[in-house]
Order: C-alpha cells, then sequence, then structure tokens
C-alpha cells in the first residue's frame, strides 16, 4: 500500500516536470511583455518619430495635416542658422568648463580628500555632496537664485562681496554662464566622486603601506599610486558625462530660462519645439535640433558598450537548465 | 605631535569644508528663510531690516487648496512610478537573470545601451506618442484618479517616467536575481511551481534588499521630477508641487522669497527624511553607475 501511493506521488512528481517543461517554454515572453511595450512606445518610437519629423516642415502652423516633406531642408537650415555658431560654441564651452572643473575636477579632489581623512568624517561629507543629486530639481535652482541674488538679500553679496568692499550686483544675469557650470557642476561631482572614492577604497592596503615605507609624500602617492589606479573609472566619467552634460538643460531651464545667452544646444531644441513664446512650435526643425543630439547619443552608447566590454556583461545565465 | 604633522591634518579637512561651503550655506538659508521675514544673506530680518523677524507666516500657504491637489498628484505621481517601475523591472529582470530564451543577449545589449543613451532628448517625439494615445477611448483620457495615460493626464506622465527609469531597473533586479542560489528555485519548480508563482513567493522575498532600493530611488525620482510633468501637463498649478514652485519662482519678485523658500522646503522634506534613513540602499544604486542627470 505505501509503496503504492509512493510511486504513484514519483509518477506525478515526472508528470509535473513534463507539463512544465512543456506549458512553460515561453514564460520568458509574458515576463519580458510590459517592459517590451513601455521600451517601444518611448524608446524605439520616439527615435523614429524623431529622424521622420525633422525631414517635414511640421509646426502648429502645418497641423499634423497639411505638413509636406522638405527633406534635409531643416539640416540647412540649421547649418546656415545665424544662432547656429552661438549656441554651438556655448554647448561645447558649458560641457568642458562643467566637465573639467566638476564631474572630473572637483570630484576627484572630494574622493581623494575623503578617503584621506577619518572614514566617518568622509562618509558626511560624501552624504552632503549627494544633496544636490536627490533634492527636487526645482528647490535645488532656487537655491542658486538666492546664493546670486542682488542685494541685500543674496548670500554671495551678503558674505564676500560686500564685506570685501566690492559693488554689490545681481550676480546671475551679471555672470550667467558661470552659474550654468555652478548649477550643474555642484550635481555632477558626485557621480565621479561615489566611483572614484570606492575605486580608492579598493586599492590594496600592501601597496599603499609600501609607499608610505618607502617615505613618499601624499603628493607622490596621489600621482604614482592614486591616479595610475583610477585611469579606468577616469575615462568611464569623462566619456559619460559628456554626453549627459551636452543633452542636459532642465536646470538651465529653470534658472534662466535660456536668457542671457545660456540656451545650450538640447535647450534650444526644446524651446523651438515644445515653448511657445512665438505662437508657434516648429516640430520639424525642433526635432532636427534634437535628431543632431540623438544621433551622437546612439553612437556614443554603442562606443561604450564596446569599449567598457559591456557586452562581458550579457553573457548567458550560468544555471539555465531544468 | 609635530606642528607639521597638525598642520596636515587639519589641511584637508578645511579644503573640504571650503567647496562644501555652498552645499552647506544653500540649505541652510533655505530652512532659515522659511521661517523669517526677509533674510539679507544668511541673517533673518524683519520688514525695517533689522535683525529678527522670525514667523510662521511664510507656511500660511499649507492652507491654500491648491497646494494640497499638487501634493495629492505628486504622491499619486511617485507611487505609481515606484510601484509601475519595481514590478516591471522585476519581471523582466528575473527573466533575463534565470531564463535562456532566443534574443536575451540582443534584449540585455538594449537594456544596457539605453542606460547610456541620454533621453531627454526624445521628449519632443515623446510628445507625439502621448497626444496618439489620447485617441484611444477610455485609456487615452477617460481613467479616474490618473485621468488615463495620454497628453495633459497624469498617468501618462507616470508611463513616460516609468520607461526612462526602466533600463536602470531591469539591470538592477537582473544583478539582484543573479545573485539568488538556483537551489530554492529549482526544488519549487521541480514540486509543479508555475514559473510567474515560484518568481512570486520565492525569488522576489530573496531580493528584498534590491526592492527596497529602487523603491526609494524610483520614488525619490518621482517626487522630484519637473522636466516630464512640466512638458506633458498643461496647467502648471494643477500638475505636480515642482511645476508649482517653478511658477511661484518665476512670478515672485525677490522680496517674498520667503514664502516660496516654504514651498521649498515642503517639497524637500520627505527626500530628506528617506536620505537620512536609507543612505546605505540609495548608495547601493549611486555605486551601480546611476545615470547623471548632468
Amino acid at each position: 500500500m505505501t509503496t503504492g501511493t509512493k510511486s504513484v506521488s514519483v509518477m506525478k512528481k515526472i508528470e509535473t516536470e513534463q507539463t512544465l517543461k512543456k506549458g512553460g517554454k515561453h514564460d520568458w515572453f509574458w515576463f519580458l511583455l510590459p517592459a517590451f511595450i513601455l521600451v517601444v512606445l518611448f524608446f524605439f518610437l520616439p527615435i523614429i518619430i524623431t529622424f521622420f519629423i525633422s525631414g517635414t516642415n511640421m509646426s502648429t502652423a502645418t497641423g499634423f495635416q497639411n505638413w509636406e516633406w522638405t527633406g534635409l531642408k531643416n539640416y540647412q537650415r540649421i547649418a546656415t542658422h545665424p544662432a547656429t555658431p552661438q549656441h554651438l560654441w556655448l554647448t561645447i564651452k558649458y560641457v568642458a568648463f562643467t566637465l573639467v572643473f566638476f564631474n572630473v575636477g572637483l570630484s576627484l579632489v572630494i574622493a581623494l580628500l575623503t578617503t584621506h581623512i577619518n572614514r566617518a568624517a568622509g562618509f558626511l561629507f560624501r552624504a552632503l555632496w549627494l544633496l544636490p543629486r536627490i533634492t527636487p530639481v526645482v528647490v535645488y535652482v532656487m537655491m542658486w537664485r538666492w546664493i546670486g541674488a542682488d542685494a541685500p538679500y543674496g548670500i554671495l553679496n551678503q558674505l564676500i562681496i560686500i564685506p570685501l568692499g566690492l559693488d554689490p550686483q545681481n550676480w546671475i544675469p551679471a555672470a550667467p554662464f558661470i552659474f550654468i557650470v555652478l548649477v550643474n557642476g555642484f550635481i555632477g561631482a558626485s557621480f565621479g566622486m561615489i566611483l572614484f572614492s570606492s575605486a580608492i577604497e579598493s586599492i590594496s592596503q600592501d601597496l599603499m603601506m609600501a609607499s608610505l615605507v618607502d617615505g613618499s609624500t601624499y603628493w607622490q602617492r596621489v600621482k604614482y599610486v592614486i591616479i595610475p589606479h583610477l585611469r579606468w573609472p577616469l575615462l568611464f566619467v569623462t566619456t559619460f558625462q559628456t554626453l549627459s552634460l551636452m543633452t542636459s538643460f532642465e536646470q538651465i531651464m529653470i534658472l534662466t530660462d535660456g536668457a542671457y545667452n545660456t540656451e545650450v544646444w538640447a535647450l534650444w531644441a526644446y524651446h523651438k519645439a515644445l515653448s511657445s513664446y512665438s505662437g508657434n512650435l516648429q516640430w520639424g526643425f525642433g526635432t532636427a535640433l534634437a535628431a543632431i543630439l540623438v544621433t551622437i547619443g546612439i553612437v556614443m552608447a554603442f562606443v561604450y558598450m564596446r569599449y567598457f566590454k559591456f557586452d562581458e556583461l550579457v553573457q548567458d545565465p550560468k544555471i539555465e537548465t531544468l | 605631535m609635530k606642528p607639521k604633522t597638525v598642520f596636515s591634518k587639519i589641511v584637508p579637512y578645511l579644503l573640504l569644508i571650503i567647496i562644501t561651503l555652498p552645499i552647506i550655506v544653500g540649505y541652510s538659508w533655505i530652512i532659515i528663510s522659511t521661517f523669517s521675514t526677509k533674510t539679507h544673506g544668511l541673517m533673518p530680518v524683519d520688514r525695517a531690516g533689522n535683525f529678527g523677524g522670525l514667523t510662521l507666516s511664510n507656511w500660511n500657504f499649507i492652507f491654500e487648496p491648491e497646494i494640497w491637489l499638487v501634493t495629492f498628484n505628486t504622491t499619486i505621481l511617485a507611487i505609481g512610478l515606484t510601484l509601475g517601475v519595481v514590478v516591471v523591472s522585476m519581471m523582466a529582470g528575473y527573466a533575463l537573470s534565470r531564463i535562456k530564451f532566443p534574443g536575451r543577449k540582443a534584449f540585455l545589449s538594449m537594456t544596457l545601451i539605453l542606460h547610456a543613451f541620454p533621453t531627454v532628448t526624445l521628449l519632443i517625439a515623446i510628445y507625439f506618442v502621448l497626444k496618439w494615445i489620447s485617441g484611444i477611448p477610455i485609456l487615452g483620457r477617460g481613467l479616474p484618479i490618473i485621468g488615463g495615460f495620454g497628453y495633459n493626464t497624469l498617468g501618462g506622465v507616470i508611463l513616460v517616467s516609468m520607461a526612462l527609469q526602466l533600463p536602470l531597473g531591469i539591470w538592477l533586479m537582473k544583478g539582484f536575481f543573479d545573485n539568488v542560489s538556483w537551489d530554492m528555485e529549482r526544488a519549487s519548480l521541480i514540486d509543479g511551481c508555475s514559473r510567474f508563482r515560484t518568481w512570486r513567493e520565492i525569488m522576489i522575498p530573496q531580493i528584498k534588499p534590491g526592492i527596497a532600493a529602487l523603491s526609494i530611488f524610483s520614488f525619490i525620482q518621482g517626487w522630484g521630477s519637473f522636466i516630464i510633468p512640466y512638458s506633458f501637463m498643461v496647467n502648471a498649478n494643477k500638475a505636480t508641487v515642482a511645476t508649482y514652485l517653478n511658477n511661484l519662482l518665476s512670478e515672485t519678485a525677490p522680496t517674498n522669497y520667503s514664502m516660496v523658500a516654504a514651498v521649498g522646503l515642503f517639497q524637500l522634506l520627505p527626500v530628506l527624511v528617506f536620505y537620512i534613513f536609507t543612505q546605505k540602499y540609495l548608495l547601493s544604486i549611486f555605486a551601480g553607475g546611476v545615470k547623471g542627470s548632468s
């Protein structure tokens, strides 16, 4: 009797195993479906739409019905537009300054300093530097507006300029470029800071000790031990942040909305296509401006895959047979 | 200790304090000005400009119905985004980690490429996608609370935010599933559990820290997000706290900034509370290479 039930249950098990193999064959499809739909709707489709509309003269004037194909005319217009050199130069300058002084430069300095001092204190400083990244962006920009505000309200004027006996002024119109770099740089610095400091902490203690025993100064250690060790994260942060800076415009839009010659390329595209100051949204021209950034983004993303050996991360799962 | 060593011990602290000063001062200003009639720099002053003038009147905005409408919307946005990202990422992450199927490698590579891709460049085209969704009956703009999934609806904003967050979420969840031992899952599958039930009852409880990290991160992102609701909802004063605050910021003369600061602190507070109590979880996401917003 007992052996009977046992064998029945074993049989049942084998049976379910077989049905599972049959029925479960396409499970992956249902697991991936929601993600797939979202990716198609909000990544693939928009990429196609961007290039498609950039080849038309579509605007609020033509509506969705009366537009015409214009081929590469929008791109020709960009090439000959009187404002193009100005936006282009500003964008290059903005990316270069923010990258060199903050996203790579300052983040490296913070990483070096916070890993050098007492562990808990270093952690506290890094936590403070993460604040700008998690603060709601409008609140964060509001804070910077106040730092630059005119006397007698502005913090910069009250705490530094007036005590030094200099002329107080409204600093955002007076030094708009410095402010867009500062506002973005103080957010951007934390990205490199985290990657660099965890890379520094992963340097073997033996190596650090050896350099100490050899009597090297801190600067020698930075130059000959730490920096060579950081080559890889440095390269990664530089390339990754170049792309994000080139396409970012949210903070600038809230701070100046492009006034005082701070309209970077991405903001220019956004204004042309979606912000209705003139009453006419030039979707064709705006998407052409955006399409240039999209192209750069796609190319760079593929380069990352190759260059940073991302493809090694997508190997088959080690255990997959049932 | 020799004076020289004391000196070299203090210098890094001094340097750090100096470069961190704008952050310390800026955030202090938000808190101080919230409780002052006006501020001159960091000093609270009264109407005549003398030291003092501490007040709670800046917080009067909490008696206006509008702020609670936008707070409600923002809460729905943050919760909707969190639930959506976590569930969809857990499903996709599980399949990518545990099941072998045709196109798996392609999907994974795509997730990584999209993670590096600057999504803000697609906002203009997403406007057209949302307009198209608006045309679909009921789903477009006929749902309660979220309004639908089309243009100028809360649901549309949630959907777009979810999509843009997915590459990070899927990647993160896949990483957590990769680390769960195979034995328990195999036992459950052999006992006749379906893949779906195994995922729900065996696997998900194993990756709770990952779910917590992604949830906190998504909530903070949704709560503070500006550009997506600003672009895809028409009335800034009825959309989210961020668009409401942006409107105040562009309309208000500098003399009344204390009131604006109070709204700002109102939006910042939940984030700060989260940040203080969940730093460890958040760092695990940032260290994994979160996309730099700038």
